[in-house]
């Protein structure tokens, strides 16, 4: 393929887990002194060609473990590894999909896919002519002239996607990128999403909330406690068939076996955090 | 609202006001005047000058025997173009693009440099206050004496209120940057280099372009203040020798060439803004 000539770290074979968190822990400093315990040391392995999603109450620490994972917040305890390696500064084998808006406002579609090769050193014309091929794949090729303020927020979505993958990333990491979204676009981006997984099937930590969604497109499912000294509570591993569909994969007897037994565990965790949120 | 029908109701309140000020200064009400001529002169008055001083100084240039010496445009004593109309407005005009240009590329140089060193900018951070409060007509003297009676002297002052406003502006664009592109533009690999290039840079001079407006404005107030208080050409000179002799008749003249100068600006500016901040939402473009 002609992105994998691109690809961070060819030289090197990569062996291992892409993600390691060795006994990792993160707290923040509190205003006036101390420091809030937000992820108690924590283990969690993904393989090489793994999807795997977590799901927690609001406010658990699944994005702090996502940032750390990222190389753009640094662990209070603990150790990263990336195939293996270490992780010091931001993790160049690592694509990240934001929650929020992260194209940039002032680039066309177009140029907001290609800049992702564009600082790699590829040349303009060969990054554009790229880039042109990627909003296709995400089915806005005709939407390459635009700004970001008149795409809708599943076409910037399907911008932000084309932009992580151009770049071939060994590991995607997602924070709930389907959040902001509706439910019909949050299915259609799923499906989207498993589409392009399945060509090379990268190793993926996805965040989200949505138990039903992280069922659909997973191969493993982590449940993590509310916080503070969040923790991993269950891990689940998803034994449906793929290829998937993200929505009929919901009507399949097997997924609401899964969803029961994970939800079971998820509800106390979710009450425990809204009634600490109330109390 | 219609095009046509808010430029009829734009049209009616000027028509209105004019009237009311024409009325005001011919027509006595009970025996008196309550706009007197001495102090309001009248429209007709005003555009009758103004007719003048253009038809004068466009005569002058055309009638003109000698070839214009476009090295001497800005001396008063040039053949043909010096102390017309025309000259007044080109004194301003160039007073003001310089105050412009010069207060703004150093403001956007000094925002950005400041806003990416913290301890610098806290280190600053008094004395920028301080020189941003001092009301800037007090220093129009000493620019005077610093720099003469030419155009320079008012470059400097306009130069003073324009860069407090990019500055400010340019400061504020590179500390706000979203949290959430930059991010993302750490996290598809671009150098400190790049990060300028693609993130703070178009971030900051969003913030810039916004302020457009409102700079271009101050740098023609700089222009028209310090020609004013002392020099011998440009808008703010013609309006103060009118009102050495109590010509109202020219003082008004003055102010309706200087504010019609400042709208052609003003719809120049807006035209600039269309094209660069072509990526803004129209509800976010054309303020400031």
């Amino acid at each position: 393929m002609h992105d994998q000539a691109e690809r961070a770290g060819t030289a090197e074979p990569l062996t291992g887990a892409a993600i390691r968190f060795d006994g990792l822990g993160v707290s923040f400093p509190v205003a006036g002194g101390g420091s809030y315990p937000a992820v108690a040391p924590t283990d969690l392995e993904v393989g090489g060609h793994e999807f795997v999603a977590v799901v927690g109450p609001t406010g658990c620490g699944k994005s702090t473990l996502l940032n750390v994972a990222a190389g753009l917040l640094a662990p209070s305890t603990g150790r990263t590894f990336i195939f293996g390696a270490p992780l010091a500064g931001i993790n160049r084998f690592a694509g990240y999909l934001f929650q929020q808006d992260a194209v940039m406002p002032w680039k066309t579609a177009r140029d907001n896919v290609a800049i992702a090769l564009e600082v790699a050193g590829v040349p303009r014309s060969e990054a554009l002519e790229r880039a042109q091929v990627w909003l296709k794949r995400v089915g806005l090729s005709a939407f390459g002239d635009r700004y970001p303020h008149t795409l809708s927020g599943g076409q910037r979505k399907r911008v932000g996607l084309a932009q992580v993958l151009i770049r071939d990333p060994k590991i995607l990491l997602m924070d709930e990128p389907f959040g902001p979204l509706d439910a019909q676009t949050r299915q259609i981006m799923g499906n989207l999403l498993l589409r392009l997984w399945a060509g090379d099937r990268k190793a993926v930590l996805f965040i989200t909330h949505d138990l039903e969604e992280a069922i659909a497109l997973s191969d493993r499912v982590v449940v993590m406690s509310a916080g503070p000294e969040a923790r991993i509570i269950g891990d689940y591993a998803i034994d449906l068939d793929r290829p998937r569909d993200a929505s009929e994969v919901r009507l399949v007897p097997r997924f609401h076996e899964l969803h029961k037994a994970i939800w079971d565990r998820l509800r106390a965790e979710v009450l425990k955090a809204y009634g600490e949120e109330v109390g | 609202m219609s095009r046509t029908g808010l430029l009829l109701l734009q049209v009616l309140v000027g028509v209105v006001a004019v009237a009311i000020w024409h009325i005001g200064a011919t027509v006595p009400i009970g025996g008196y005047f309550f706009l007197p001529k001495f102090f309001f002169s009248t429209p007709v008055d005003v555009a009758l000058r103004i007719w003048e001083l253009f038809a004068e100084g466009t005569a002058k240039i055309a009638t003109c025997t000698e070839p214009i010496d476009l090295t001497r445009l800005l001396s008063i004593s040039a053949p043909c173009f010096g102390r017309t109309v025309w000259q007044h407005l080109l004194f301003t005009l160039i007073e003001g693009l310089l105050a412009f240009v010069i207060g703004a590329v150093a403001g956007v140089l000094i925002g950005f440099w400041l806003a990416r060193h913290p301890l610098l900018s806290a280190v600053f951070d008094p004395y920028i206050k301080m020189l941003n409060a001092l009301p800037r007509v007090v220093l129009a003297p000493i620019f005077l004496l610093w720099l003469g009676l030419g155009i320079w002297s008012k470059v400097a002052l306009g130069f003073t209120l324009v860069f407090f406003i990019v500055f400010f502006n340019v400061y504020q664009g590179v500390k706000e940057v979203s949290p959430t592109i930059l991010a993302n533009a750490r996290m598809l690999g671009m150098n400190e280099r790049q990060l300028f290039h693609h993130v703070y840079w178009p971030s900051a001079l969003s913030w810039m372009f916004s302020s457009l407006h409102t700079s271009v404005g101050f740098a023609i107030i700089g222009a028209v203040v310090g020609e004013y208080l002392g020099s011998a050409a440009g808008l703010g000179y013609m309006i103060q020798q009118a009102e050495g002799t109590f010509d109202t008749t020219g003082v008004f003249a003055g102010m309706v060439i200087l504010a019609v100068f400042v709208l052609i600006i003003d719809w120049f500016v807006t035209l600039a803004e269309k094209r660069l901040l072509v990526w803004q939402p129209p509800s976010a473009a054309g303020q400031g």
